[in-house]
């Protein structure tokens, strides 16, 4: 098996380099079967890396530990849901899907513009092709995820319990999708220039491709933010990693590319700035994957054994050097065919739009990399932190949520003074509405989230009136019902009023992360039983531990073998208000450096959090415990399990773990307690949905038909006016 | 105003208002940023006061709760160098000896209190490229 798997590869990037040759050859000297030939090439890439996959799939499925990738991060305990998802886990494993992903998308996007852009494609497919190579190389010669240990181990090492967890299944292809979605623009751009074809053609073909990779980054994020709030026992969202920035930056770049692209299609301006969007968004998500594969940055992700950095400093000076060298030859036919007509449109609200963004994606980039700044211009390496990232990307957040109000309403070319009267009442009253109540209400101490909350009310006033004037005028025009007649409105133009749902989801977003983060009461008690404490006006009672055993080899859940945790009763003014079970999962451990313990070794892996929470959209009460694993006569059982059970009885460990949960039961320690209550969080995640739904909808492709009945509608209703006056 | 003045008027403005935000950049992010540094390099530079990004691996037998207090030392990655570190705050799950850890400290003495909740550890697994390992049953 692992040799089909290596002979895929080394197959794969013998097509890479035959289609790029092909492609190149083909457009070169107008040869259309070369070029059509470069094109399966990246169909024929695609299937042989699924022949690849596959077989790595299997070996994982099957606790193949002959294959040094399945022994290094998955085991017969980790269940057979995380066992299938390990495959991404591990270096070697993530390139490959890397690759895999980049391949399909490739592929779709040739398909999809086939028979149209003939050279532009030609050479996107190149490009396409080698960015496909560059990671089959690496796969190849730096990490191969079929490298073999004869003979094999009897067990391996166990996905880490930190990544067991159901959002961590999906954020990575998640991300990856997102980051080899960027390059499918950037690729198109590319060839765009090279070509010298810079007219809206290729940003129509590949806007979708740019609308994908935004989605998919932000989905990505969003379940990173998931996992780190739900998993990592900490109770924050955000950090300001360096991973998390990673993903963060094309994404703000991809959304600048979506705004400005609109300007292009529709006034032929903004060619350079776009070329040059969707050259950084690209050249940023290879810079993501750098940043988690170099070890260049200290993170709360390991990078210590990471060896990829120099191959992906080469591919990324490369990126930038062509990029420049394109744009700038390419200059005269990037020039705009329009110019502004006036600092108070459309048009300058989405420019101004782009610089806020694009200067959010600056601020993150010179933080991310200050290390590295720092120790080329003092020698010696700091690092800033989250206050100095807030310092900057509040205000420049409380800019977008305005833009985001104004952009739907203001008119293209010119605001009359009659537009903005008509247009801004209605948003300028909700959010007034929402100051007056938020004063009354006492909320003045906290001037980001009160300036958020009135922006956001803008926003979604802003998006309901354009939406309600659509759904009545379409109402009216059709005699349809409001409900089915906003369905019609949406339906009609997926791109706007999809786009409209995710300023929505966006406005809601930012009103979750600021009455999180501004109204947050936190604390971080030892709490016994019995005992209670008061945080943000609920009461936490500890009434009981609670301790559970899982069998070794019962893949259960997330297949930890001891879980303590405690039961708290909540309570608000005496009223009973929710019942939390957090608990810690202590899981087996086969690092480097665990001592042969036969019970000692049953929990000696990294113990994960169980967080619990009860939720609601005014606020989250969020709870974790760290129970006292150190108290003497709980390490005086595991001391004597050590010392009688031999090793390799782990069944009789087992037992002794139970002896342990029953101690911890009748005798209970107090335990430290993480307890946090915070305002409006879930509607970051509501916020999240309505932005990916909003997404969806403008990804959807606008059916042809309803187009061609309404417009036939209007038509005729037209005429029957003009008749009428007349 | 003839309109080629008026765009050059507006591209300074913007030109000029982009220079002072990228200097008010640059500036804070150097006077608000600490220096990062490895337990060897601590000792040869800690000044009482200043804050330090301390970066290495958590010393084996150094870990002791006392309390709400977490102490453990924490040693270069390559070298033997170690210092006591004092903690107080959330401790990440994965947090234990042999782990990196990225912690925020102060010298007070002889010791280097950390900042509170300012404890970061790598997660293990990730991108790992050491050889797999069998169980000895």
């Amino acid at each position: 098996m692992a040799s089909l798997g290596s002979g895929a590869l080394i197959f794969a990037l013998v097509v890479c380099a035959y289609g790029i040759g092909a492609s190149v050859y083909g457009v070169r000297n107008d040869e259309d079967r070369w070029i059509e030939s470069g094109r399966r090439a990246v169909y024929g890439l695609a299937l042989v890396l699924l022949v690849a996959f596959i077989v790595i799939e299997v070996a994982f499925l099957k606790n193949d530990y002959g294959f040094n990738t399945v022994a290094d991060t998955s085991s017969a305990t980790t269940p057979l849901f995380y066992r299938a998802a390990a495959v991404w886990s591990s270096q070697e494993g993530s390139l490959l899907v890397w690759a895999l992903l980049s391949s399909l998308w490739s592929s779709l996007a040739l398909f999809l513009v086939k028979g149209k852009m003939r050279e532009v494609a030609a050479y996107a497919a190149a490009i396409l092709l080698a960015f496909d190579g560059f990671f089959i190389a690496l796969a190849i010669f730096y990490a191969n995820p079929f490298n073999t240990t004869s003979p094999k181990p009897l067990e391996g090492a166990g996905l880490d319990p930190l990544l067991r967890f159901p959002a961590m299944i999906i954020h990575p292809p998640m991300i990856y999708s997102g980051y080899t979605l960027c390059i499918v623009p950037f690729a198109f751009g590319m060839g765009a220039l090279i070509a010298r074809r810079v007219d809206t053609e290729w940003i129509t073909a590949t806007r979708r491709f740019a609308l994908a990779a935004w989605l998919f980054l932000g989905v990505g994020i969003v379940l990173g933010a998931l996992w780190s709030y739900s998993e990592l026992g900490w109770g924050g969202y955000w950090e300001w990693d360096p991973v998390e920035n990673a993903a963060l930056m094309p994404w703000l770049m991809m959304t600048a590319f979506l705004h400005s692209a609109m300007i292009q299609e529709k006034r032929g301006m903004l060619k350079v700035w776009n070329s040059s969007l969707v050259l950084a968004a690209g050249t940023l998500a290879i810079t993501g994957t750098f940043l988690v594969r170099s070890g260049v940055l200290s993170s709360i992700h390991a990078f210590g054994g990471a060896t990829l950095g120099v191959p992906f400093v080469i591919l990324i000076g490369l990126m930038i050097a062509c990029s420049i060298y394109l744009v700038v030859s390419r200059r005269e036919q990037l020039s705009s065919s329009h110019r502004l007509d006036s600092l108070f449109s459309r048009e300058s609200v989405f420019l101004l739009n782009n610089i806020v963004l694009v200067g959010l994606c600056f601020v993150i980039f010179w933080g991310t990399f200050f290390p590295l700044i720092s120790e080329m211009a003092t020698g010696q390496a700091a690092s800033v932190g989250a206050p100095w990232f807030d310092r900057y990307t509040v205000p420049l957040a409380l800019i977008l949520v305005l833009l985001s109000g104004i952009g739907p309403v203001i008119a293209w070319r010119k605001a009359s003074v009659a537009n903005v009267k008509r247009n801004f009442a209605t948003p300028v009253l909700a959010a007034l509405a929402t100051l007056i109540v938020l004063l009354a209400l006492g909320v003045t101490s906290k001037l980001f989230a009160l300036v958020m909350f009135c922006l956001a009310a803008f926003t979604i006033g802003s998006v309901t009136q354009e939406l309600w004037r659509g759904t009545r005028v379409r109402s009216n025009a059709t005699g349809q019902v409001p409900p089915r007649a906003l369905l019609g409105l949406v339906g009609r133009n997926r791109r706007r009023y999809g786009g409209y749902m995710t300023h929505v989801g966006i406005a809601m977003l930012f009103v979750g992360v600021a009455g999180s983060s501004s109204f947050m009461h936190a604390a971080e008690p030892r709490l016994s039983v019995g005992k209670s404490i008061d945080i943000g006006g609920y009461r936490m009672k500890y009434i009981r531990p609670t301790a559970s055993v899982t069998a070794k080899n019962d893949a259960a859940e997330t297949g930890a073998t001891l879980d303590l945790g405690a039961v708290l009763r909540v309570s608000k003014k005496g009223r009973y208000v929710t019942t939390l079970r957090p608990s810690e999962g202590y899981y087996d451990s086969d690092e480097a450096g665990v001592p042969p313990e036969s019970v000692g070794h049953l929990i000696a892996g990294t113990p994960v959090s169980h967080v619990t929470l009860s939720s609601n959209p005014l606020r989250n009460v969020w709870a974790a415990i760290e129970p006292d694993l150190q108290a003497p006569k709980l390490q005086r059982i595991i001391a004597a399990g050590n010392k009688t059970i031999p090793i390799d009885k782990p069944e009789d460990g087992m037992i002794a773990l139970a002896v342990l949960a029953r101690e911890y039961l009748a005798h209970p320690q107090a335990a430290k307690f993480n307890l946090r209550v915070q305002p409006l969080l879930m509607w970051i995640w509501i916020g999240a949905i309505i932005v990916a739904a909003g997404g969806l909808i403008a990804l959807s492709p606008t059916p042809r038909t309803v187009v061609r009945r309404v417009s036939v509608r209007a038509a005729r209703r037209r005429a029957e006016s003009g008749l009428a006056r007349a | 105003m003839n309109p080629a003045r008026k765009r050059t008027i507006r591209l300074t403005v913007a030109l000029s208002a982009a220079v002072v935000l990228a200097g008010a950049l640059i500036y804070t992010s150097f006077s608000a940023s600490d220096p990062t540094v490895s337990p060897s390099q601590l000792i040869a530079q800690a000044v009482p006061g200043r804050h330090y990004e301390l970066t290495g691996k958590v010393l084996a037998h150094s870990v002791r709760h006392e309390g709400e207090v977490l102490d453990f030392s924490v040693k270069d990655r390559a070298g033997e160098a170690a210092v006591p570190v004092r903690y107080t705050g959330e401790v990440p799950d994965p947090f234990k000896e042999g782990r990196e850890v990225v912690v925020t400290v102060e010298k007070q003495d002889d010791k280097y209190v950390a900042e509170r909740n300012s404890l970061i550890t790598k997660c293990p697994s990730k991108y790992k490229t050491a050889p797999p390992k069998g169980k000895p049953y």
